[in-house]
């Protein structure tokens, strides 16, 4: 005590003086707390607000007070990530707070194989898709969604395959008779090997009896690049997810020349269907919730549960709208056998287009 | 002028104190984040997104505009200060800047980046309000030949970072581009030299690269040595930025916005390769050859405005055809749908008020960085008076905190340790290590565009002189490996043309 009041004289008596460096040394020797006092209120504010829950009640007898964990399996700002987000938003109204984490990288292999560790924790939740199925049979990845509890499909995004404006390809009949000719001079840009895009251009080549290995795809670290190479002129056809390339068929920037879903979509309304155009293609971009293995019937009961209430909130189908995804609620026993069907259907176009 | 009128509306809708105080809040913590290692302005984004839904629409932009231009200043400062880039793109502030901090100039290195960062924001955030739709075009001219040719550029330009030995210099670009190689293959998803490690299949983080190769090997270079407790002079000079630095400064601040601005929007540029340009113009052009590598002020100055003008750059193919090109940008792109905005072709017609408040509130958080930044240098320059191992302990546990916080594996960790280590033999050998991170950056990109560019054309290689472009670009490559070889020997027969003729009179 009588040593920091004899140091606070120190400071009073050099204040005026030349001993400039003096005490303004000690003042900046806390200059890293105050760097230190600033992170910690950057972290403090970029915290979530913590919101009270109410309902969620079956899922609060198998977990407790515990909070529920999502792991969103890619980088921020990718389709698990805004659907993870998205499904926090959601879930707030039912169990309250939820935390949301990233596990970038690989088609969600490197999240796969840490969330597998988490055995028998029904608090772990993590969202995953076809992009990822395809990702662990293109990378060989140890792991699959058989190491896990499937939970709920979610929500789908069909694909949609275009063309630059300038390009003298019109409609999927032309695209056809080009891919039977000659299917290397074909070339199709679209999204990261073994994804939704080239899962799409294998099976096309395919119903066309053109053979898949020998597709010219070339793979982009996501839809976004892919359109640049679209745009340039040096890719025959594009291959993108609906949501993503909305705005530039709006626009004309690139011409729709099919979708791959059942039937037409309400949001490109004039956009004829693969079936209707010949080929015998369909392939959505389903995107779910998957818990780890090992949780006991009643656990993942109530967990489906919640997710399917939490389907049916406002928030969620206001989310549905906004990023317009298609509802693709699926739960259950059907969830299960409908990821083993995927599986299969993935592996063996895969194996087909040598990445297997 | 419509877009003049549109813009003064803008204004209106950024200055109101309300958002002002959004700014100021986003520019504090992009500073903050851009300051630590890691943790960058997307993950704070997307952190505080689910909140700001609470918040209108322009005041969440404006928010997340700040923290975006704050991350690209507070990475500057580091690198200056500490030889820590806070993210990849203020890599090369580092070599020039750190030099002049230890030189006692520190507080004229940091405010020369400051003012080129202003100069370049606003120049850039200036060409982003009139000339967007322009550069969009160009740039969506850019297909894989032409990154090819643009990498080649990249690469014989690079020469000037090589450093004196260009031996050492190729040894060590030739590593980055070997760690740039670890990961997932994109064209055929097959696994590279990731020895069966899942941590390691989305390849190794430019930034924990960066951070291992620069700081930890420095820091452990100072436990080697035993110079621990050596604090540097910081404040030599009364004048933050004398005549003559001013002088020097402002040229390389527009050549850097110049670069920084056209090759930030290309989709695949990115805002690191207009550094290395940039740094190699200003090596090129000045005056005081001998003192790069030393602390030559236009080597901070060029760099650091190529990366904020890049960072305007990034945000015209956002706006213009909706495509993101940088994590942050992917982010900021979540938050317009967030708000029912379609950031693409139509962004302008259909959004126009929110749109130009953006535009607005970019400017505004500009000018606050700069009166944020301006008068602290000096402040921050002080904090070179703490002696080595305090800032180095510091420098250890954000590096390794941030490392935790990007990938969230132990794996990371041990990376980043296992990289400090490699660079500190680097620095025992005197292998520059700026090379390596170059390597790291261009290497890969190169590589995909290059396979890209020869499965469009079925392997037929004429596709990479195919348009006015690429052309154009090779024919740089082609100047830029002739001049210093014709240079030269032109100039010594000259001379000895002069010589004869000489002879002749007496």
């Amino acid at each position: 005590m009588e040593r920091r009041r004899s140091t606070a004289a120190a400071d009073d008596q050099g204040e005026p003086g030349a001993g400039r460096a003096g005490p303004r040394r000690r003042w900046y020797r806390f200059a890293p707390l105050a760097v230190a006092a600033v992170v910690t209120g950057a972290v403090v504010v970029t915290a979530p607000v913590d919101t009270a829950g109410s309902g969620g009640s079956a899922l609060r007898d198998v977990i407790g007070e515990r909070q529920l964990r999502i792991m969103a399996p890619a980088a921020p700002g990718g389709g698990w990530d805004q659907t993870s987000r998205e499904m926090q938003g959601a879930l707030r109204e039912l169990v309250g707070r939820t935390e949301v984490y990233n596990v970038a990288g690989a088609g969600g292999t490197i999240g796969l194989s840490q969330f597998v560790r988490r055995t028998a924790d029904p608090t772990e939740l993590m969202t995953t898709g076809l992009i990822m199925v395809g990702a662990v049979e293109a990378n060989g990845s140890p792991h699959s969604l058989a190491d896990t509890t499937p939970l709920v499909r979610l929500t789908t995004d069909y694909q949609v395959v275009v063309v630059a404006a300038g390009s003298p390809l019109t409609d999927v009949a032309g695209l056809v008779s080009a891919m039977r000719a000659d299917i290397a001079a074909v070339s199709i840009s679209g999204g990261s090997a073994g994804g939704a895009e080239q899962i799409l251009a294998g099976l096309l080549a395919k119903a066309v009896g053109a053979d898949p290995a020998k597709v010219s795809y070339v793979a982009h670290s996501g839809g976004g690049e892919a359109l640049t190479t679209l745009l340039s002129g040096r890719s025959t056809i594009g291959v993108s997810g609906v949501s993503e390339l909305q705005s530039q068929i709006e626009a004309g920037t690139v011409r729709a020349l099919a979708v791959s879903s059942p039937e037409r979509l309400p949001g490109l309304p004039d956009v004829p269907t693969l079936r209707e155009s010949g080929v015998d293609v369909e392939l959505q971009n389903w995107r779910g919730v998957v818990a780890p293995a090992g949780i006991s019937p009643e656990q993942e009961q109530a967990l489906e549960g919640l997710l399917v209430d939490m389907t049916r909130t406002d928030a969620w189908r206001e989310a549905l709208d906004r990023r317009g995804w298609g509802d693709a609620t699926l739960a259950g026993p059907e969830f299960e056998e409908f990821v083993r069907t995927e599986q299969d259907r993935v592996s063996r176009v895969l194996d087909e287009i040598g990445l297997g | 002028m419509d877009q003049l009128g549109l813009l003064l509306e803008g204004f209106a809708g950024a200055l109101t104190p309300e958002h002002l105080m959004w700014a100021l809040i986003g520019v504090t913590i992009g500073t903050a984040v851009g300051v630590l290692p890691g943790i960058g302005p997307a993950l704070t984004v997307a952190l505080l997104l689910p909140i700001t839904f609470r918040l209108e629409p322009s005041s969440a932009l404006i928010l997340f505009a700040g923290i975006y231009y704050g991350g690209m200043y507070g990475g500057s400062t580091t690198s200056i200060l500490l030889n820590t880039p806070g993210e990849s793109a203020s890599m090369i502030s580092a070599l020039e800047g750190n030099k002049m901090a230890r030189a006692g100039r520190a507080a004229a290195a940091l405010s020369t980046a400051a003012l080129g960062s202003f100069v370049a924001g606003t120049i850039g955030t200036v060409a982003l309000t009139f000339l967007a739709p322009v550069v969009a075009d160009f740039a969506t001219g850019f297909g894989p030949p032409e990154y090819v040719a643009l990498m080649a550029v990249a690469f014989v330009t690079v020469s000037a970072l090589l450093g004196p030995n260009l031996l050492k210099g190729v040894a060590s670009l030739l590593v980055g581009v070997t760690i740039g190689l670890i990961g997932i293959d994109s064209q055929t998803g097959q696994p590279r030299l990731t020895f069966g490690v899942d941590a390691l299949l989305d390849g190794i983080d430019v930034v924990i690269v960066v951070v291992a190769l620069f700081a930890l090997s420095e820091a452990f270079g100072h436990l080697l040595t035993g110079t621990g407790h050596s604090t540097v002079q910081p404040l030599r000079e009364r004048l933050m930025l004398s005549r003559s630095d001013f002088r020097r400064s402002w040229p390389a601040w527009l050549r850097g916005t110049a670069l920084g601005f056209p090759i930030g929007s290309l989709p695949a540029g990115g805002a690191e390769v207009p550094t290395f340009l940039s740094y190699s113009v200003e090596k090129k052009l000045t005056r005081h050859p001998e003192e790069f590598g030393h602390g030559a002020i236009e080597g901070v100055a060029g760099p650091e405005s190529a990366n904020n003008a890049a960072a305007a750059g990034v945000l015209v193919p956002l706006l213009t055809i909706g495509l993101p090109t940088s994590a942050t940008a992917a982010v900021i792109l979540t938050a317009f749908q967030s708000y029912g905005l379609q950031p693409g072709p139509q962004l302008f017609t259909e959004s126009g008020p929110l749109v130009w408040t953006l535009i607005a509130s970019l400017y505004v958080g500009n000018v606050m960085l700069l009166v944020l930044n301006l008068p602290l240098a000096r402040v921050w320059a002080r904090l070179l008076q703490i002696p080595a191992y305090g800032i180095y302990a510091g420098v250890l546990v954000f590096a390794t905190l941030g490392a935790f916080a990007a990938g969230g594996t132990t794996v990371d960790l041990l990376v980043l340790c296992g990289l400090g280590l490699l660079g500190l033999l680097m620095r025992q050998a005197g292998v520059p290590v700026a090379p390596a991170v170059v390597g790291l950056i261009l290497g890969p990109i190169a590589e995909q565009q290059l396979r890209r560019a020869l499965t469009l054309s079925e392997g037929d290689p004429s596709i990479l002189v195919s348009s006015p472009i690429t052309v154009f670009l090779w024919v740089v490559v082609a100047l830029a490996l002739l001049i210093p070889v014709v240079l030269p020997v032109a100039r010594k027969r000259r001379r000895a043309l002069v010589n004869v003729g000489d002879g002749e009179e007496s």
